[in-house]
């Protein structure tokens, strides 16, 4: 019908968006919007076009070109963000969630040719993250932050980093490995002449190289070993048997064995097993870490609020920390802004976007002296607020306050591997203090020998790896399907789980773009004189309207009104245009509660409206269905009016929830957990991040991984939702997986028993069974996990 | 034979000088981001003329 007027799309050649209009040219170059053009004028300026020469559309959408970085003014502030100072030379490191190519580390490591004061910028790509030396004498961090921000790289700078900096884990595990893999290589070297059999007059090298062995084993033992001691002694105080015990005891053994045989110059002792031992260990401890840069579980509301808010005192503005915000003062929003507290509207036109709060992506319009609830985004012109409540203390954020995030994490489900390490703990003490007892009377030697072997070959080497690595290979299958999971734990506990909670906006329908669909005819005429009236509004309604014409000419516009949230008023080019909501329309609310409608008129003569509607996730049916043997809740924010569309998913309207407050659905997953059920709630908003923890297993679902979620075990990427009943099966695999591998190391430490209670064990035969056993538990997890992955087509 | 005393203690030195040379590397952080180099290695010294 528009194909005449609207021309095909052409694509901005910053970012890469569709370009809606042609208002904005610079070179020959079509941009989508005057940031876009205003980045791109900025590094021609600076000679850097070869930023665009590296990767096609390499920019971030610029829509927004407002700067609001005047808190970083604040010496108190400032001083919580930099690593280091003394005065001129600066170091800090930002986080900048739009790094994603070549050509941003190329153009951010070249920052020194728009300001000489800079004078080292280095990145690191997976972390995101752009350390920069600078001489904060000629340049302030607001400067340097706001050229960034210039160039399209605004760094996310939040109270969650202001109060602590990313731990991250600081520990020598690779260094311990790297000393145990040492001496693992020189030992083995050593040992080797003993098993090919030394001549009578090569006696005098046995007693040599027995001695280096014990040399080697003392840093094998006391520096790569030693958190195995501690572990297992701290365990033993708090009464638990876990498998750090079975471990510390062979370790110990092992090493006393072989002091004591070379001491005595009885034997050649178990070196070469010792240093195997720990080294296999350890590579299973460094293959289970694994961590994902970019992404954060442990968010909370402080990651999503701002840093700083403008407080008006006495007529002046001034930005003040969020943490110094008390009730009574008065604060002043700027568009796109977070409200961060509980407050009182004083002035201004308020129209809240409280998609994270609520989930509904349509703005909410909000008269003088209604209280407004932290968490909301302005997304009209400035307003005044003045605060009633404290942030911590606000509608939204005294979730966090609830006891589910401030106890500890110890109600979570016991690992198979810590159930049945007490079993074998104890088995394994009975077996070598049996043989010990059973040879006492006849020979000391003898006894002393099985005992110590026992311990020796059924040290749980091969049982405390088959669990590290399965997980480590599901969690790259996850990995590699858009799920990401907290650690290699949740695997396990979600293969545990039986009841699933899912948030409704958001999470089974997609956030960001709403289905628009044109009910009624429209001339090219009429569609480009509602284009034009339209692309006059920042109201996010009017800019889904512009999106669903696509690029076109533009109508001179005269006596344009808007009455925020509710309709325009104007004349494009010869012609009244009214388009809004049937409240502004013709004065009474619509009836159908299932869309959000605007009505369109041109001249007095009514046209017909836009519907939109809220698109429910791809393949949301087929999911519910495949999940049969899985109870299934819904739980939502909004009104019931979704019900009947959702009923065939969900089967029963006793399983969804409608009305639901951030507390009621906290409360709810707690009285799932009441009747022993194993909940995992699926959710993405703030208003989700009370059920997220107290649930078993929390999922926070996010269309960009970059984007704020909530606290959670893990995130799932929009896109793979259909796979939901994939990753629950394929969970369930991995342990079965566990399960056998378990049975494997059992049947090699049978084997070896066998020889042990006997007391002749000969070190080659220890030397030869551990390395055996641990290679065949880890080509079978890996092999059979990933073939599992096949079936339930996730590799 | 007694050579062999020599050669052992070489080795172990040797293999003494590698493992300080890894603690070395671990401690400056050169392992710390194993990707970003490999890209900027690509890039040229020069600004190309733009196209």
């Amino acid at each position: 019908m528009t194909e005449s007027t609207f021309s095909q799309l052409t694509l901005c050649y910053h970012c890469g968006d569709e370009c809606n209009t042609t208002a904005y040219q610079k070179d020959g170059k079509q941009f989508c919007c005057q940031g876009c053009q205003s980045v791109y004028g900025i590094l021609a300026a600076n000679n850097l076009c070869s930023y665009y020469n590296f990767n096609d559309h390499p920019g971030l959408t610029r829509t927004r070109t407002d700067k609001r970085f005047e808190y970083l003014n604040e010496p108190s502030i400032v001083k919580e963000l930099i690593d280091y100072t003394d005065g001129s030379l600066t170091m800090v490191t930002l986080y900048i969630p739009h790094i994603h190519c070549s050509s941003c580390i190329w153009l951010l490591e070249k920052l020194n040719k728009f300001n000489p004061a800079i004078f080292h910028s280095r990145i690191d790509f997976l972390k995101k993250q752009l350390s920069v030396k600078y001489d904060s004498k000629h340049l302030s961090l607001r400067q340097l932050v706001e050229l960034l921000f210039d160039i399209g790289y605004e760094p996310a700078i939040n109270l969650q980093d202001v109060i602590k900096k990313q731990n991250t884990i600081k520990d020598n595990l690779v260094q311990r490995i790297a000393v145990a893999g040492f001496c693992l290589g020189n030992v083995m070297l050593l040992s080797f002449p003993e098993y090919l059999g030394l001549s009578a007059f090569e006696q005098n090298f046995k007693h040599f190289f027995g001695w280096l062995n014990v040399l080697f084993g003392l840093p094998v033992v006391f520096y790569s070993g030693a958190e195995y001691f501690s572990s297992a002694w701290h365990n033993l105080k708090n009464k638990v048997l876990n498998i750090d015990f079975p471990l510390a005891l062979g370790i110990a053994v092992l090493f006393l064995r072989t002091l004591i045989e070379v001491a005595t110059n009885t034997g050649a002792g178990f070196a070469d097993t010792l240093c195997g031992l720990v080294f296999f260990l350890l590579v299973g401890k460094f293959v289970q870490r694994k961590t994902y840069h970019h992404i954060s579980f442990e968010r909370d509301y402080r990651s999503f609020f701002p840093v700083a808010v403008q407080v008006i005192t006495d007529g002046v503005e001034k930005p003040i920390p969020l943490a110094e915000l008390k009730v009574g003062q008065r604060i002043v929003l700027r568009h796109n802004e977070i409200i961060p507290a509980d407050a009182i509207l004083l002035k201004g036109d308020a129209l809240i976007d409280f998609s994270f709060v609520t989930g509904e992506s349509v703005p909410v319009n909000k008269t003088l002296g209604e209280i407004i609830y932290a968490g909301g985004r302005q997304t009209s012109e400035a307003i005044e607020l003045e605060v009633v409540k404290p942030v911590s203390q606000s509608y939204l954020t005294q979730l966090w306050n609830n006891e589910a995030f401030t106890r500890q994490q110890d109600n979570r489900m016991a690992t198979f591997n810590e159930r049945v390490s007490k079993h074998f703990t104890i088995v394994l003490l009975i077996i070598a203090f049996g043989s010990l007892l059973f040879w006492l009377p006849n020979d000391i030697n003898r006894g002393l020998a099985a005992f110590t072997a026992v311990l020796i070959v059924a040290c749980p080497c091969a049982l405390a790896l088959s669990t590290p690595f399965t997980m480590s290979a599901a969690l790259s299958i996850f990995d590699k399907n858009l799920f990401y999971l907290k650690n290699t734990a949740v695997v396990e506990q979600l293969a545990r789980i039986n009841t699933i909670v899912f948030d409704k906006t958001g999470t089974i329908t997609t956030a960001a773009d709403n289905h628009v669909s044109l009910v009624g005819q429209l001339t090219p005429k009429q569609a480009q004189v509602i284009y034009s009236a339209c692309s006059n509004s920042t109201h996010p309604l009017s800019r889904m309207i512009c999106h669903y014409f696509g690029a076109a000419e533009k109508l001179p516009v005269s006596h344009y009104k808007e009455a925020p949230g509710k309709g325009i008023t104007a004349f494009a080019g010869d012609d009244e245009v009214k388009i809004g909501s049937g409240r502004f329309m013709f004065g009474q609310y619509d009836d159908d509660n299932n869309a959000t409608k605007v009505h369109l008129m041109i001249n007095g003569t009514y046209l017909g409206y836009f519907a939109f509607r809220q698109n429910y996730r791809e393949g949301l049916q087929q999911t519910a269905e495949a999940l049969a043997d899985y109870k299934l809740f819904l739980i939502s924010g909004d009104s019931d009016h979704e019900q009947g569309g959702l009923l065939p998913v969900f089967k029963h309207t006793d399983q969804m929830r409608f009305n639901q407050s951030p507390q009621n659905k906290l409360e709810f997953i707690r009285s799932l957990q009441y009747l022993k059920a194993k909940a995992m709630m699926i959710g993405d908003g703030l208003n989700d991040a009370g059920a997220l923890k107290q649930s078993d297993l929390g999922v926070a679902v996010t269309d960009n991984i970059n984007n704020f979620s909530p606290g959670c075990d893990a995130i799932l990427d929009g896109r793979s939702f259909s796979k939901l009943p994939a990753f629950l099966h394929f969970s369930k695999n991995t342990v079965t997986i566990i399960h056998c591998s378990f049975f494997i190391s059992l049947t090699y430490n049978l084997i070896g028993l066998s020889y042990a209670v006997t007391g002749n064990l000969s070190p080659l035969t220890a030397a030869i069974l551990m390395p055996l056993s641990t290679a065949t538990i880890i080509s079978f997890t890996t092999i059979a996990t990933h073939f599992a992955a096949k079936r339930r087509n996730l590799a | 034979m007694s050579i062999i005393y020599f050669l052992i203690g070489c080795s172990v030195l040797l293999a003494l000088c590698f493992l300080g040379a890894f603690f070395w590397a671990q401690r400056s952080g050169q392992n710390d981001d194993l990707y970003t180099p490999s890209v900027r290695i690509l890039f040229d010294d020069e600004e190309s003329p733009e196209k």
